[in-house]
């Protein structure tokens, strides 16, 4: 194997450090006829954490495996860590696609060890250690010596991720890494994700459950049927939904309420001792001001930006949970 | 910083190092040691039937070979590798090879190796090598056997070749040796065919079944006199040509047509099993 030509620097400003994963028209056609993936321009930063999210069968994996390698393009093209040639970076790159996939009679850590023997790079005097520090890293050391086909859904899903730990990586691609895992686990993977991402890892990580990873996302890229409708930093994304403000008033004090919010520009709907109004450009902060200045008696006051889920219901007028 | 690291071993040493692995991956699956049992079965079975009839009227019936055995037990080797080659190492050869590349795509085990990354040829290679060292552990398990169940059974002689000549112990050891080894080579073309099928699939029940059946059909097309044209280029044609060692003067053409035109399915299905490989896009 060649050494992976390292277009970029040692040391960079974040701005020009590069991108982790960029595509250009991206496009999948199957045989079948059916258009899997629809020219997709994906742009994941060094240091970010991409969440990449999308109903199931909205072309997140068709995605990740042509990022891969493993499923060629029908056009566009998909760079890797700047390099157009993934095998040339992959040894960079920790992955998990579609769920774990291991031999069932062998323990979990000999599936790591025959992993590990098929990498090139990696240092076979280091293999064990590394594989215990990976099984460690996801709490499965207890039940290394146990064939895989014992292991539960959630056991299965950490080994999964433990063979992405089995080095240091530039990239972790974690598809639906939450999947099959209760919400402690899921909770662990977060926590894990940050981890990483703070140590410099750049994680790109897919799921179709929005709330699961929001959390930890830098970045966030939503996909529906194909096409990627919004990529961007995560603020910039949460801007774009329309905030809505709810203020509720002690009784009698609804009308002098609502006359202050429709003098601030506000269209205001009443509801028993509450109003609610669309945000628009108003600083939140301005209206209780108002309102006390003006001797309203204020017993609550909300600020509400829509979830990524509305977003995503506003973008494509369909449920998220919505299969193709 | 950039977590390349310089390669830790030399690329003859990393081959090894994944061979080693897919070596221990195919030789230690409980399901392979149990079909080598099952072989190794074979001689032992067949030298103990003919063991305690061998006194009675049944003694002497059956293929030239059988007969043999109870005066030499080298010929139990023969005759176990004659009785297996029909049928029962076609089925090994078939799992081995059918198993290779379509087990790991159902296991899901496929798309990890490629992105560790483990460039295709390289481990369509290691793949082929793996089923070729199962089948060349089933040819040996029933040679080992037949010789050792052959040695005690029925002692080992000078050797009284089909011709009728008699040549000293060692050399008649070394004729059945190479019966052995020509055996092993003839199994490796139905050893490229199923790596072939197996690059087709993720249903590697499927990969075994199809490679079994070409050995099969290759078998029934051999018997149909009209056929006689394409007979020499058949799979099986020549399997039996290592009858030619048991001769005084082995016919050394035909033994090298035997190998030739296993040389020739090796390539052509090699061939077919790489171009596939290493353009499919891997989906399971």
């Amino acid at each position: 194997m060649t050494a992976p030509a390292t277009v970029v620097p040692a040391v960079t400003s974040p701005v020009t450090a590069g991108t982790a994963v960029r595509t250009q028209g991206l496009t999948k056609r199957f045989r079948s006829g059916q258009v899997a993936v629809d020219g997709i321009d994906l742009l994941v930063p060094r240091g970010a954490v991409y969440g990449f999210l999308g109903p199931n069968g909205s072309g997140k994996t068709t995605t990740i495996r042509m990022i891969l390698g493993l499923v060629r393009p029908t056009s566009g093209q998909a760079w890797l860590l700047d390099s157009p040639n993934p095998a040339d970076v992959l040894p960079r790159v920790g992955a998990l696609v579609e769920g774990p996939g291991f031999h069932p009679y062998l323990t979990g850590r000999a599936n790591l060890a025959r992993l590990d023997a098929a990498d090139q790079t990696s240092d076979a005097r280091t293999a064990d250690r590394r594989a215990s520090e990976a099984l460690e890293r996801v709490g499965l050391l207890a039940a290394e010596g146990k064939p895989y086909r014992q292991y539960s859904l959630g056991m299965k899903q950490r080994l999964g991720l433990a063979a992405a730990l089995l080095r240091r990586r530039d990239l972790l691609v974690l598809d639906e890494p939450t999947n099959g895992l209760d919400p402690q686990g899921t909770r662990e993977v977060r926590l894990l994700i940050r981890e990483l991402a703070q140590a410099g890892t750049t994680v790109l990580v897919s799921s179709h459950l929005l709330g699961e990873i929001e959390q930890v996302c830098t970045h966030i890229g939503i996909m529906s049927r194909g096409r990627l409708l919004l990529q961007g930093p995560r603020d910039v994304i949460d801007s774009r939904g329309v905030a809505r403000v709810a203020v509720t008033v002690a009784p009698g004090h609804v009308a002098t309420a609502a006359g202050v919010l429709r003098v601030l520009g506000l269209d205001v709907s009443i509801e028993e001792l509450t109003l609610g109004a669309e945000l628009g450009t108003l600083a939140p902060a301005r209206i209780p001001e108002a309102l006390v200045h003006a001797g309203v008696d204020v017993t609550g006051f909300e600020v509400r930006r829509p979830s990524l889920e509305q977003v995503f219901v506003e973008l494509t007028g369909e449920g998220f949970d919505v299969a193709r | 910083m950039s977590l390349a690291e310089a390669p830790a071993q030399s690329t003859a040493a990393a081959y090894w190092r994944l061979q080693r692995s897919e070596l221990r991956l195919v030789l230690g699956r409980r399901r392979n040691l149990v079909l080598l049992l099952g072989l190794a079965a074979v001689p032992l079975l067949l030298g103990l039937v003919l063991f305690f009839t061998q006194d009675t009227a049944l003694d002497g019936q059956g293929p030239a070979f059988l007969g043999r055995v109870t005066g030499n037990g080298l010929f139990l080797v023969v005759a176990s590798v004659f009785l297996c080659l029909p049928f029962l190492l076609p089925l090994t050869i078939g799992i081995a090879s059918g198993d290779a590349i379509a087990g790991e795509a159902s296991a899901g085990t496929l798309r990890y190796l490629l992105t560790v990354p483990v460039g295709r040829t390289r481990l369509l290679l290691v793949k082929a090598v793996g089923a070729l060292a199962f089948a060349a552990a089933a040819v040996a398990s029933i040679a080992v056997v037949g010789l050792i169940a052959g040695a005690a059974l029925f002692g080992v002689h000078d050797v009284t070749l089909l011709s009728g000549d008699t040549v000293s112990l060692g050399a008649g050891a070394l004729r059945v040796l190479a019966v052995v080894v020509y055996v092993g080579l003839s199994l490796t073309g139905l050893v490229a065919v199923g790596l072939f099928f197996s690059t087709l699939t993720e249903v590697p029940v499927g990969a075994m079944a199809a490679t079994v059946v070409v050995a099969i059909v290759s078998g029934v097309l051999d018997t149909i006199p009209a056929l006689s044209a394409i007979h020499p280029a058949l799979l099986t044609h020549h399997w039996l040509d290592f009858a030619e060692f048991l001769r005084i003067e082995p016919d050394w053409g035909v033994i090298g047509g035997g190998l030739a035109v296993q040389a020739a399915w090796v390539a052509i299905f090699g061939a077919l099993a790489w171009s596939r490989f290493t353009t499919a896009d891997v989906t399971s």
